[in-house]
């Protein structure tokens, strides 16, 4: 079999990811195309109800080592690097997010293979698959081949969409032994939510707080113009979320949610890769930023380059009159 | 105990970013700096060193690239690395993320370090994956995106944010660590460290110094190819204000808002 086998992540309550749902998705799609069939691999204590499950999204196996922790990475590298041996697996690929990253890059060194990350497209060419990956900013698309199998695809955030098929797959169960490495890292605590529950997913307008706002406190004047719409919440980059300025639940992007409101107005965000892919299908874009050359402006509909200290208030002051 | 930094020149933020449509690379010419992300890690590094919880004897700035990475490697020093190893030769043009994995790894292993810190990912490539290729090739642990980093029992404790939320782990040394930007503010280096930078040991390596095989890096070590380059599907440019008069800016955003039934 020269497959395609897909890393299928899941919570600790056994619940699949969605960016590896469609991975799956994508694979079943691919290997359609190339004449072949897609498999996935799953760790840690899923039920033969659950792995047979994946076979809705079109994969025909499903590789499951029960022994090995969901979480980290490098124990599922030694997983996956088995079956793709054992298998003469042709690519690897993985949804968007920061566990595929790892396990991929992981995958990179132990088989010696070619990887391509931030993917946004897999086309098939010549029995072969070719990567779509945006470089530098998303100002060029660069289409990448591999030289020699396994090809490893990371995928960008979102890429790939969700198929259900219908159908139930064969679960082969794995026994894996780990690599002496993969064992000197030691899950403590997985998955702890961190401040506030917030909800961003059912907001119409979204003000998107950015390392601009320079402080915890510079959220309040986030807070405030959030207040001069109706139905309004106030999200965040990972990285001020990171710095504790700003509850985990209301983060955007790679390591947090997918929103699509109405508006999502940005203020001090520099609008990084990562932050995109979780807010570009807004309805509307509007950016405040002092950075000229910052990249949200690339993909905003309206841009204001200005200091947000000056205009935030005075916006906020503007809204509120009107609404009376 | 020895710390290795892994640190990378990129071209200046500020520079518009080119493609050498004939090689299909990254145009390196112009001013380049050392990656920002990278500042992180040797914060990291110098506090790992003056937190006396570990014994760290020295610090130690890698880097591999050009003649001109020795720029990188410079501004590394002057924030505190004790001496730098720059990896450069011929043969290492154009690898790809396999081929750097496998030559850092390599130029790694010749100093034996207990900790390889590194950024979260390089301002030019926006790749992510190094330090877990890395990782892999020297038979340590490794963590990305880590935003909290404690010594406790000779391991590290580490936090960072993953899929489902914050993930804490504990490694056995030797490890890597790639660090996220959130994780400390850098120090600036002092006019007396920018001074001495200069006269702190800088060893330069070719690919054989380390054991490189030459058919392992560059183009022919490398797995990926880049077939074509496109432009990306024209996108409306969006509208945008310079904030001069910022009453006249904030009618200007409520206008737009109220076009588009916004408010």
């Amino acid at each position: 079999m020269a497959g395609i086998l897909v890393y299928a992540l899941h919570d600790d309550e056994g619940n699949f990811n969605k960016n590896s749902l469609g991975a799956l998705s994508e694979a079943a799609k691919l290997a359609g195309e190339l004449g072949t069939e897609a498999a996935a691999v799953i760790v840690g204590d899923i039920s033969d109800e659950g792995a047979q499950g994946l076979g809705n999204y079109g994969v025909t196996k499903v590789y499951r080592a029960k022994n090995v922790t969901e979480g980290l990475a490098q124990p599922i590298v030694d997983v996956m690097a088995k079956v793709i041996t054992e298998n003469d697996i042709s690519y690897a690929l993985f949804g968007g997010g920061l566990l595929g990253f790892e396990i991929g890059a992981g995958l990179t060194a132990r088989l010696g293979a070619g990887v391509t990350m931030e993917v946004t497209k897999v086309k098939v060419d010549g029995g072969k698959l070719i990567s779509e990956r945006p470089i530098l900013q998303d100002s060029q698309i660069a289409d990448v081949g591999y030289v020699s199998e396994p090809g490893i695809i990371i995928g960008r955030l979102n890429a790939f969409d969700i198929k259900e098929t219908g159908g139930s797959a064969e679960i082969v169960d794995l026994d894996v032994e780990l690599s002496e490495w993969s064992t000197k890292a030691q899950m403590i605590t997985r998955g702890e939510q961190r401040g506030a529950d917030i909800d961003i997913e059912a907001a119409d307008v979204l003000i998107g707080g950015g390392r601009g706002l320079g402080s915890a406190e510079g959220f309040d004047g986030a807070e405030a113009l959030a207040g001069a719409f109706d139905n309004s919440a106030v999200a965040a980059t990972r990285a001020v979320v990171d710095a504790g300025w700003w509850p985990y639940a209301g983060q955007i992007g790679q390591t947090g949610k997918t929103v699509a409101p109405k508006l999502y107005l940005a203020v001090g965000v520099s609008g990084a890769i990562q932050h995109k892919v979780g807010m570009q299908n807004s309805e509307n874009i509007v950016a405040i930023n002092k950075d000229p050359n910052a990249p949200i402006f690339e993909f905003s509909d309206l841009g204001i380059v200005g200091d947000l200290n000056k205009i935030m208030p005075k916006l906020t002051e503007a809204l509120k009159a009107r609404k009376g | 105990m020895k710390i290795c930094v892994l640190v990378k020149e990129v071209p200046d933020a500020a520079v518009q970013k080119r493609i050498d449509t004939g090689s299909m690379r990254l145009d390196r010419s112009g001013e380049n700096n050392l990656n920002p992300f990278d500042t992180h890690a040797i914060e990291a590094a110098m506090q790992l060193k003056e937190g006396g919880d570990l014994q760290v004897d020295e610090v130690v700035a890698v880097t591999m690239g050009p003649g001109s990475a020795q720029r990188a490697l410079q501004k590394a020093v002057a924030l505190g690395a004790d001496r730098s190893v720059h990896l450069s030769d011929d043969a290492l043009l154009g690898s790809d993320v396999c081929a750097t994995g496998l030559a850092l790894a390599k130029v790694l292993e010749s100093e034996s370090p207990d900790v390889v810190l590194l950024g979260q990912q390089s301002d030019d490539g926006e790749c992510y994956t190094i330090g877990a290729v890395v990782a892999d090739h020297l038979k340590m642990p490794s963590l990305t995106q880590v935003v909290k980093m404690d010594v406790e029992d000779g391991k590290l404790r580490c936090e960072r944010q993953a899929e489902y939320g914050y993930d804490t782990v504990s490694l056995a040394l030797p490890a890597v660590i790639s660090v996220g930007d959130a994780i400390n503010e850098p120090r600036y280096p002092s006019l007396k460290a920018i001074m001495g930078a200069k006269k702190k040991p800088l060893d330069t390596k070719s690919a054989g110094d380390v054991g490189i095989d030459p058919g392992q890096v560059g183009e022919a070590g490398s797995q990926t190819t880049v077939i074509s380059l496109n432009p990306p599907p024209p996108k409306q440019a969006g509208e945008i204000i310079e904030d001069e008069d910022t009453n006249e800016t904030v009618e200007k955003i409520v206008a737009w808002l109220d076009e588009r039934k916004l408010i």
